[in-house]
C-alpha cells in the first residue's frame, strides 16, 4: 500500500495513542481538519493492508508481573524453519519471532523468539516447551538475558 | 515506562477484564468505547475512566493503532557485537551516538551488545554499521529479518 500525505498525518497524530474521548476518531479528524468518516476509512484501509497491525490496548507486562524475558535462539533445519517459526510465533508467551541469517562461525542460530515470564525459571520452562515443539529439527539453542538497557528510543515516523 | 509490578490490589476484576479483552482489538467505529463497553457489560464513561486510570497507573504501555514501521518504508536491522569488557563503556558511547541506533541492550553472552538500527533505507543500515565498525575497530554482525512470524503474545491480567 502506498501512503499519501493524509495517511501520514493520521499516523503522526495517532502513533502516540488514541484520545480517550467518546468519539476518538472524530477527535483525530478535528485535529487534522478531516471528516470522521474519512479517518475511519483510511485507518481501516491501513489495517487491511497491514500498515496497521491492530488497534488495541497493550498491557504493560512488567506492571502485570511478567518481568523476566530472554531472547531464545535456535539453529533449525532450513527446510523446516518456516513452518516451525509459525508455530513458535503463535505461542502466547512469545512476543517477537523472526528468521534471521546465521553469522558463521560466530553465530549458528537462525530462529529468534523473545520469551516472557514471571521469572527466569518460567522463561526456562517455556524455552523447554519450544525445544519440545522443535524436536529433532533443532540442532542447537541458547538463551540470552539482557543485563542492562543501554539505549531505548521509540521508533517514530517522521511526518510527511 | 513502569518496570515494577503493580501491588496485588491495584486492579479489580473489571480492570483485568478490560486489559484482557482490549489486547485483541478495539473497534474502528464512531463510538468504539460504547461498543467495547457493551461487550464487557459496563458503561462507555466507565470504560474511558478506567482506561485513563490504568494508563496513569502504568498498567498500559500503549492504546491505539500499532503500525508496521517497515510497511511505512523504514529499514531495520538487529546487530550484535562482541565488545571486550575493558572497552565496553567507550564502545557504548560510540554506538549510542548514532541516532540510527534505536535501542541497545547489554546481554550475557560473548556477543554482549545487541542493538537495532532504524534508517530510511537499506543503504543507511550498511552505512551506519560500517561507520560503527570503523570507529570501534570491532565487527558488527548484521541480523536482518528474513521472515517475521505472526505473534500470538498475550498477557493474562
Amino acid at each position: 500500500m502506498s501512503l499519501d500525505a493524509i495517511d501520514r498525518r493520521i499516523i503522526a497524530a495517532t502513533q502516540g495513542g488514541l484520545p480517550l474521548a467518546p468519539a476518538p476518531y472524530a477527535e483525530v479528524a478535528r485535529w487534522l481538519g478531516l471528516d470522521e468518516a474519512e479517518v475511519i476509512a483510511r485507518l481501516s484501509a491501513m489495517q487491511a493492508s497491514g500498515v496497521i497491525r491492530r488497534i488495541a490496548l497493550a498491557p504493560n507486562h512488567y506492571a502485570l508481573g511478567v518481568t523476566a524475558n530472554g531472547m531464545s535462539v535456535w539453529d533449525i533445519d532450513d527446510d523446516r524453519a518456516e513452518a516451525l517459526g509459525e508455530r513458535v510465533g503463535a505461542l502466547d508467551f512469545v512476543s517477537h519471532c523472526y528468521l534471521r541469517p546465521r553469522a558463521l562461525p560466530d553465530w549458528p542460530y537462525n530462529l529468534f523468539a523473545m520469551i516472557h515470564g514471571h521469572d527466569r525459571a518460567a522463561v526456562e520452562a517455556k524455552r523447554q516447551e519450544i525445544a519440545a515443539l522443535l524436536g529433532d529439527a533443532c540442532r542447537a539453542s541458547d538463551v540470552l538475558y539482557s543485563t542492562r538497557i543501554l539505549k531505548k528510543t521509540g521508533l517514530r515516523l517522521r511526518e510527511g | 515506562m513502569r518496570r515494577a509490578p503493580l501491588p496485588a490490589d491495584a486492579l479489580d476484576a473489571t480492570d483485568r477484564a478490560i486489559l484482557n479483552a482490549l489486547q485483541d482489538g478495539f473497534p474502528l467505529t464512531p463510538r468504539p468505547f460504547r461498543d467495547a463497553a457493551a461487550a464487557l457489560g459496563i458503561d462507555e464513561s466507565d470504560l474511558i475512566a478506567r482506561i485513563q486510570n490504568l494508563r496513569e497507573e502504568g498498567a498500559i504501555t500503549r492504546f491505539g493503532p500499532f503500525f508496521d514501521a517497515e510497511a511505512m518504508g523504514g529499514a531495520f536491522c538487529l546487530c550484535a557485537m562482541a565488545v571486550p569488557a575493558d572497552r565496553f563503556d567507550e564502545v557504548v558511547t560510540l554506538v549510542n551516538a548514532h541516532p540510527e541506533v534505536a535501542h541497545n541492550y547489554e546481554r550475557a553472552h560473548r556477543l554482549n551488545m545487541w542493538f537495532v538500527l532504524a534508517t530510511d533505507s537499506l543503504k543507511g543500515i550498511e552505512t551506519t554499521a560500517r561507520a560503527i565498525e570503523g570507529e570501534t575497530g570491532l565487527k558488527v554482525l548484521r541480523f536482518p529479518k528474513l521472515r517475521e512470524f505472526f505473534i500470538g503474545f498475550r498477557v493474562q491480567a
